[in-house]
């Protein structure tokens, strides 16, 4: 057997690290869904009348959807009766006001993930808002953040505290009726992060919020909201993990991003849900809509993932170029192994003048995987001067797996300019012999290349995602990186 | 430091090294001489252990180890460097960086401690100075968009930070033009030492020129057919290879 297919082989036998089960009580409602459990969620949530209305509304046009099909995975039907819609830790008090409120086994299963709120608080500055399951158990660092006029809380808060900015923005990105699974979340999502960056305010921290399904059976539909007005800037991290189960679990959030005149949003995910075992069973169903509108003059939205979990991932964190000089960014590394899918990419719609976009994509394959880039590149009619370049590179790792790519373009405007670029490669034995030789594992070797190989991506991320990014592609292909 | 017994080996079936004998000492500069197709690379191959060569006869001994038994990181970190006739590009690997971790993994399987990054660029700026090479080389990802000379010189700097007792350099001339030749064969002599012996494996004798040989060994249809001082290859520049294929063609 070659050296690289048996380094392969080694790396596809690679177990999920973050697979525990946190025994915590949760409150849950029944299965299934029917308007009376839209009613169910938002009376537990105490939410004002207009939510309860879009939740409705979204709900009766669900029904009348179908589920898409044109994307290039493959599982079987989902059943929507089947699936608990709510479920909350049960809390003693509540409402938690201080870390130290917080049931210590909750604290400890994110000292398992190496995310100890307290020490990030102390150390590194970061602000947390995590969500477990549906309801978001602590939000650090708010009332640092509440000097400057940053709100950032959960979503439910925001529905309580601020329902004329939640009136005002919810929906005015990913309307509720954008597509099947975007629907479905405006109508039973539960919770999700809220965040709010005043006139002219540079956010001092990178906010950040971590996600982890823990129930057994439950969807997790989250709701992501950040409005940034003129001037301000904000970086907004995301992290996600998922317990080892043999069922599919679904997630399907949707996050709207908006930038004003002359503000810059930089949101950055690592994406690491359970991805199924060796055989393609279990696993979640990353199913998200993601987009962001450049709605002022010279605003920037930039888009940057890891994306190494989900069983199926399916995803296309979109910008909507409206302002003039306005720019749009996605760099993206996805990567697939056993029996995972990926079909993800970005939509960039130009409609204001000089709009500019960049799109930069590595997917890698691995075991089984299928890795697809799907992208669209849009320029309307006005939007003269528009540029945009893309750049697609894949990386495969042994035989079996396999490399799509799909990029659409369309031009309306005869003033675009418009590049692309694409290249597909294998780790070659050559490189692994050449770094043997020099006195590195196979295991190194591959871990080298591969980030190396993913780079450019990395690079956009904050200095402590990169890191985690960096160590996740190596447990997500082996054990270390070198 | 290399016995190498009777080696035979080759690829897909086909035999390419057919009882290849060689001793070299601590110290010995080596130079392996043959034309085109007579097993030079072959050679190299099977010593840094390309998997894809069958050894199917012979053994080779490393200070008395068994070499052919190790695999082929093991022999890096034993002490084993080979520069390669064609160097591979890895992008988006720090040149640096790469040689820090294969530095540290070698130092790892001796036992030393790992260098942190202040004193491996300590060791990295004063290997530079020893091979009068400046830092272009540095900042740049593995071989990646380097011109043919810079390769072959990377190369050398890779032996010059790793330090092996033993240095098989395939063809570490060619592609190369005069001047280019001359700073990597500069960089080399600049590594001669009584602990560490080089064996260079070349087509031509010009090499030879800057990177004066001990012993000289001209390989001819997987065999050493003769073996002799710096003036045999200095014979050979003048008369071919053809010439000693005649004689052992005549001696049989």
């Amino acid at each position: 057997m070659s050296t690289a297919t048996h380094t392969i082989q080694e790396l596809a036998n690679k177990e999920y690290k973050y697979g525990f089960v946190t025994d915590i009580e949760s409150e849950v409602i029944p299965r299934g869904l029917n308007e009376e459990i839209i009613r169910t969620i938002s009376a537990k949530k105490n939410e004002p009348q207009f939510m309860l209305e879009w939740r409705l509304k979204a709900f009766r046009h669900w029904l009348t959807m179908k589920e898409p099909t044109w994307a290039n995975v493959h599982y079987p039907a989902i059943d929507y009766q089947n699936i608990i819609y709510y479920s909350a830790p049960k809390s003693k008090k509540e409402g938690p006001k201080s870390l130290s409120e917080i049931d210590p086994e909750l604290l400890s299963m994110y000292e398992k993930l190496g995310i100890s709120l307290q020490e990030q608080e102390r150390l590194s500055g970061v602000a947390v808002d995590a969500v477990f399951d549906s309801v978001s158990v602590a939000t650090t660092f708010r009332s640092k953040l509440a000097e400057l006029g940053i709100i950032f809380c959960s979503f439910s808060e925001a529905v309580q505290e601020h329902p004329e900015l939640v009136k005002k923005y919810l929906g005015s990105v990913v309307p509720y009726t954008d597509n099947f699974f975007a629907t479905l979340n405006s109508a039973v999502f539960s919770d999700g992060s809220f965040c709010y960056i005043p006139k002219g305010v540079r956010c001092p921290m990178e906010l950040s919020t971590y996600f982890r399904i823990n129930a057994k059976d439950t969807g997790q539909f989250e709701r992501t909201l950040i409005i940034a007005e003129e001037g301000s800037y904000v970086s907004y991290l995301e992290g996600c993990t998922a317990p080892m189960r043999d069922e599919n679990q679904l997630h399907a959030a949707v996050v709207e991003l908006i930038a004003l005149d002359s503000a810059q949003i930089k949101y950055s995910t690592v994406q690491n849900w359970y991805p199924g075992d060796k055989q393609g069973k279990g696993g979640i169903y990353n199913f998200v809509t993601k987009r962001g509108k450049c709605v002022g003059v010279n605003s920037k939205i930039s888009w940057t993932q890891v994306e190494t979990g989900s069983a199926i991932t399916w995803k296309y964190p979109s910008c909507i170029l409206q302002g003039d000089n306005s720019v749009g960014e996605f760099y993206s590394v996805a990567l697939t192994n056993h029996y995972q899918q990926a079909d993800t990419g970005t939509k960039m719609i130009h409609i204001g003048k000089n709009t500019r976009s960049t799109i930069v994509s590595k997917g890698i394959s691995a075991g089984h995987g299928q890795n697809t880039y799907r992208g669209a590149v849009k320029i309307m009619k006005g939007a003269t001067g528009a540029r945009n370049y893309s750049q697609c590179d894949s990386l495969l790792l042994g035989d079996k797996c396999g490399a799509h790519t799909f990029p659409y373009i369309e031009v309306k405007n005869s003033t675009a300019q418009m590049e692309h670029e694409a290249s597909t490669s294998k780790i070659g034995e050559d490189q692994i012999f050449y770094c043997k030789q020099r006195g590195l594992s196979a295991e190194d070797a591959v871990s080298m290349i591969v980030n190396g190989f993913c780079k450019e991506v990395f690079r956009e991320l904050p200095m402590e995602f990169a890191v985690e990014a960096q160590k996740l592609l190596g447990v997500s292909l082996e054990g270390s990186v070198g | 430091m290399l016995e190498i017994r009777n080696l035979c080996a080759g690829i897909g079936g086909k035999e390419i090294l057919q009882g290849i004998n060689l001793r070299v000492n601590a110290g010995e500069v080596h130079a392996i001489m043959g034309p085109n197709g007579s097993g030079k690379s072959t050679l190299a191959q099977v010593l840094a252990g390309r998997d894809s060569y069958e050894v199917t006869k012979g053994e080779v001994l490393f200070q008395g180890q068994d070499l052919l038994a190790m695999a082929p990181e093991d022999r890096a970190r034993e002490g084993v460097f080979m520069a390669f006739q064609y160097p591979v590009e890895i992008p988006g690997v720090n040149n640096t960086y790469f040689l820090k971790a294969a530095l540290n993994a070698i130092r790892k399987h001796r036992g030393l401690p790992e260098l942190d990054a202040v004193d491996f660029l300590k060791l990295v700026r004063e290997r530079m100075k020893l091979m009068e090479m400046d830092d272009s080389l540095i900042g740049r990802s593995v071989n990646e968009g380097f011109s043919g000379g810079e390769k072959k010189r990377n190369e050398i700097f890779h032996m010059a930070v790793l330090d092996p007792k033993l240095a098989i350099l395939d063809e570490t001339d060619s592609g190369l033009d005069i001047d280019a030749l001359k700073s990597v064969a500069e960089g080399v002599n600049a590594l001669r030492s009584k602990d560490r012996a080089i064996v260079v494996i070349t087509h031509y004798q010009r090499l030879l020129n800057y990177i004066v040989p001990d012993f000289v060994h001209v390989l001819s249809n997987g065999r050493i057919v003769r073996s002799g001082g710096k003036e045999l290859a200095l014979d050979l520049e003048a008369k071919g290879y053809g010439w000693l294929e005649e004689t052992v063609e005549a001696a049989r």
